[in-house]
């Protein structure tokens, strides 16, 4: 079947098989490789990306459920060069070590941003607990969390 | 700080990671994210019995479907029996392993791979093979294995380095110091506890995968997720029987590693496939795929006795470990070695010490190397006797933990007496701040305010623990890292290191040291690292080795660097060379002239007696210099459901100057919160035919974001003489603490020990029971 969808702000549209995962589509299909599969099950997060705004488990979508949707994945953030507060905020605190569940982790917190722009300390960890880092010990994705959400209301 | 790190100008800071952006980007670093055409997925058959004899395997059917390229099993592959250990040649872990076996010897052990065009295709052929087994009576506790009469499970004739075959041992260890029977008679008071431990598993985000594919000369190049890739060179070109020169192992960015990609599961798997049909080949486990057949931390059983004069001092330890390899013996008598050796010489006081211990194998998931190496089941079961020992003296357990552990400037005869696997080697410790580390840890959790009050709200009961340790710092006399540096004519500088960066910031910190040297900025040294055919050796991450070793390594080939530059840049000053130094991209000479490092290559390359600025510099470290960390803890413990909850952690460590202390404050982080798992939650269930019943992220609960306490992480600096720039090591250490200090925060709280892990809320329900009647 023949799909259309918005990704990254670029239309696409690409004939697929009706079982494949949005994570496929999005890897495979349009070589898009930042997001990652780290458990194909939905509980790590690593595959989150943004269908029309929410933060989903790609794995756990398939593709055709992405027709005619907008897509924004960890490729779609950063401004040419410059990198999207959130990406900044991430290394500079240290919040990256392996980087493997990266992608799923800013993916998970664009969206919780975009919806809670001065979120609790309560808010961040239930807007993050459905994805896992195995290095970090989440401290300093925390700190990532604030230190990013305080400059993108400063620069509202 | 230290004085002497005080001057450094680039290390000592918490630079931002050399790969911070193009991770955060989602740029293709990962093995599976270069997307090679025509390639082959491979699918891999696990075997359904935990042991059985492969009687006949009927492959024709899988063979003749449409797109599949490739089948391989026991009948048309190499037979070398090798480890699938990734360590130093030789290695210390039997020969006990084939690529494919009519004999299986675990649940998910590998008895057939297929490669396809596609995933379904390469599963449905999985499913066309026809297997017939003969089923053998399996070995599933270590009980079981040693018994008279037990079923052999390296019955085959060519194993080697296996040390009883016919009671399943694979390794024996046994050290004394002095005589503990004497020594416990002399004692005034004895505490003896014996501790299990479960089986657990590392669960990097990123499973094992490998891309093989050929290079336009026909070589192999094994594009891997691993920690050793010139042992992964080596030991696939000993599977393979191929020549080693023609396989080149790249390891790009990798999504975590804490032991389990120290280990050659999948390359030779892939390398062959690519070998027989010239095409690439990806080999990625699934997560189900990963927990029944990667590796695991070895379950042990760990028995501590010690024996204590009635003013505290220690007189007579003895520890017996008996540890559980699994099918495979990977690693398995040096897991069981560290047991005693990274634990016992921190009671260097104690005259008389005896350490015994075997592993075993059993039909069941195949042990590994994990973060902590077999320290973190010894200090289980010696800091819960440390603690009940000064609960029997009626001592502060602080106080006992100060009277008896190692100091500045002692030394342990552990040390020289047990190895890695073999003797070890003697040393004197030359940096020590374990007694600040007390000491700033106990204020921070509030130790005298709150220990044995039992803070109680509802049914919550609040009590405080503690436990200290030790790691060491790489492998003295075994471990070897090379770097080479060269210098280009702008001023930059290329680092070109063996060293494994895992996810741990090796990659930024060997940068930093190697700026350090050379007075540059960061951003001038340009590191390639991990690649057999571009950079130079390193056994690879493992052992907490890659900061002292690795870094030894970088520091010395960035000072022959230097020396080459002043040398050149001496006439240019009208200076003598030994008296210039390097600083912001510059040498300058004492009267204040200088010169740019740029205008020094210029005038290497192009004027006057030309070469090319750069050297190689290896390190064979002579000692394991320790980290030392004190752990503190507070946990309220529910009496109604028995759930624990850690409420405060804090871990001052000191590891030497830190090269770079966001990174090393992250690696703690990191690790206590994996202990905080292990400890808690995170347990391998295996049914009673030896399969694991939780293979998944759901059912196998490792923490989220959720589940972290409030984390107190203390860097408590020292300088460590033999270490690049007064480094130690910091990667492995943190993942020991939690377990004996949430098990003694828990003693303080409702009076049970807790002798097995998960601290699940059931076990604690038992034992609350059980001390009440």
């Amino acid at each position: 079947m023949r799909i259309q969808c918005t990704v990254n702000g670029k239309s696409v549209e690409r004939d697929i098989s009706p079982d494949l995962r949005l994570l496929d589509f999005i890897r495979e299909t349009l070589q898009l490789t930042g997001t990652k599969e780290g458990c194909g099950e939905g509980e790590c997060g690593a595959c989150t990306v943004l269908l029309d705004g929410k933060a989903v488990n790609s794995c756990l979508v398939l593709a055709m459920q992405a027709d005619g949707s907008v897509i924004i994945t960890v490729e779609g953030l950063a401004d040419g060069q410059a990198l999207h507060p959130i990406q900044e905020a991430y290394v500079e605190v240290g919040a990256v070590q392996c980087g493997f569940c990266t992608p799923g982790f800013i993916m998970a917190t664009y969206a919780l941003l975009q919806d809670t722009p001065d979120p609790s300390e309560e808010e961040i960890l239930a807007g993050l607990e459905g994805n896992l880092c195995r290095c970090t010990g989440y401290s300093k994705i925390l700190d990532a969390v604030k230190l990013a959400a305080r400059r993108m209301r400063e620069s509202r | 700080m230290s004085d002497r790190a005080k001057n450094f100008a680039t290390v000592g800071k918490s630079l931002r990671k050399v790969d911070g952006v193009a991770l955060v980007t989602g740029k293709p670093e990962f093995v599976a994210d270069l997307q090679l055409p025509d390639t082959l997925i491979v699918k891999v058959l696990g075997s359904p019995f935990a042991h059985a004899r492969i009687v006949s395997i009927d492959v024709s059917a899988a063979e003749a479907m449409p797109g599949v390229a490739c089948v391989l099993t026991h009948k048309n592959t190499p037979t070398t029996r090798h480890t699938t250990a990734g360590q130093g040649f030789p290695e210390p872990s039997p020969y006990d392993t084939r690529m494919f076996e009519n004999k299986v010897r675990f649940v998910g052990d590998r008895v057939a791979a297929v490669a396809a065009d596609s995933e379904e295709i390469a599963e449905a052929a999985l499913k066309a093979i026809r297997v017939e087994y003969e089923e053998l009576p399996a070995v599933l506790s270590i009980d079981e294995a040693r018994r008279d009469g037990a079923p052999v499970i390296h019955d085959e004739p060519d194993s080697t380095g296996i040390y009883d075959v016919v009671r399943n041992i694979v390794a024996d260890v046994d050290i004394d110091v002095g005589d503990v029977v004497q020594g416990f008679d002399e004692s005034d008071e004895i505490v003896e506890v014996t501790c299990e431990t479960q089986y657990a598993q590392h669960t990097p985000i990123e499973t094992h995968v490998v891309l093989s594919y050929l290079d336009s000369a026909n070589r192999l190049v094994l594009r891997t997720s691993t920690q050793v890739p010139f042992h992964v060179r080596r030991i696939v070109a000993q599977t393979l029987g191929i020549p080693m020169q023609q396989i080149r192992v790249i390891k790009p960015r990798i999504g975590g590693g804490f032991g389990t990609k120290q280990e050659i599961l999948l390359e030779d798997v892939a390398g062959l496939i690519s070998m027989r049909t010239g095409r690439p080949a990806l080999l990625s486990l699934t997560r189900k795929e990963e927990f029944a057949s990667s590796r695991t931390r070895h379950p042990m059983r760990v028995r501590v006795k010690l024996g204590a004069m009635k003013d505290g001092r220690l007189h007579a330890i003895e520890m017996e470990a008996t540890s559980n390899t699994g099918a495979y013996g990977s690693h398995g008598l040096t897991v069981l070695a560290n047991t005693g050796s990274k634990t016992l010489p921190l009671y260097n006081k104690a005259p008389n010490a005896h350490f015994y211990g075997q592993a075993v194998y059993t039909n069941l998931p195949v042990g590994g190397a994990y973060r902590g190496y077999g320290a973190t089941q010894g200090y289980f079961p010696l800091e819960t006797a440390m603690d009940e020992m000064a609960d029997r003296l009626g001592m502060d357990p602080i106080e006992l933990r100060r009277i008896n552990h190692i100091q500045l400037g002692e030394t342990s005869p552990i040390f020289e007496k047990l190895g890695e696997g073999r003797e070890g080697v003697s040393q004197t410790v030359k940096s020590c701040e374990l007694p600040r580390c007390i000491e700033i840890g106990s204020e921070r959790i509030g130790w005298s305010k709150k220990r044995g009050k039992r803070l109680t709200i509802g049914p919550w009961v609040h009590g405080i623990g503690m436990s200290i340790m030790m790691q060491g710092s790489g492998i003295p006399e075994i471990d070897m890292a090379a770097a080479t540096i060269k210098m280009n004519e702008d001023g930059s500088f290329n680092l070109l290191i063996g060293a494994t960066d895992l996810g741990t910031g090796s990659d930024t910190i060997l940068a930093q040291i190697a700026a350090e040297v050379l007075g540059v900025p960061l951003d001038k040294m340009l590191v390639v690292s991990s690649d057999t055919d571009l950079t130079p050796f390193d056994v690879g991450a493992y052992a907490s080795s890659t900061t002292y070793v690795s870094g030894m390594a970088v520091q010395r080939a960035a000072e022959k660097v230097r020396d080459q530059i002043v040398r050149v840049a001496a006439p240019l000053l009208d200076a003598s060379a030994d008296e210039l130094t390097l600083r912001d991209n510059a040498v300058f000479a004492p009267a204040g002239t200088s010169v740019s490092l740029a205008r020094v290559c210029q005038r290497a390359m192009y004027e006057t007696d030309q070469f090319q600025i750069g050297a190689t510099a290896s390190c064979v470290p002579h000692e394991s210099p320790a980290p030392f960390l004190a752990n503190f803890a507070e946990v309220a413990v529910n009496r109604e459901t028995g759930k624990v909850k850690v409420v405060h952690y804090v871990a001052a460590v000191d590891c030497g100057v830190a090269i770079n202390p966001q990174l090393a404050e992250g690696q703690m982080e990191g690790a206590i919160v994996n202990g905080i798992g292990y400890a808690l939650t995170e347990e391998m269930i295996l049914s009673s035919k030896g399969r694991v019943r939780n293979p998944s992220l759901f059912d196998y609960k490792i923490p989220g974001m959720l589940d972290v306490p409030p984390m107190d992480i203390i860097l408590v600096e020292s300088y460590e003489p033999t270490g690049p720039m007064g480094a130690k090591s910091v990667g492995e250490i943190g993942i020991n603490g939690p377990i004996p200090t949430i098990a003694n925060a828990i003693y303080d709280a409702v009076g049970i020990r807790l002798t097995e892990t998960p601290f699940t809320p059931e076990r604690v329900l038992q034992a609350m029971k059980e001390a009440s009647s």
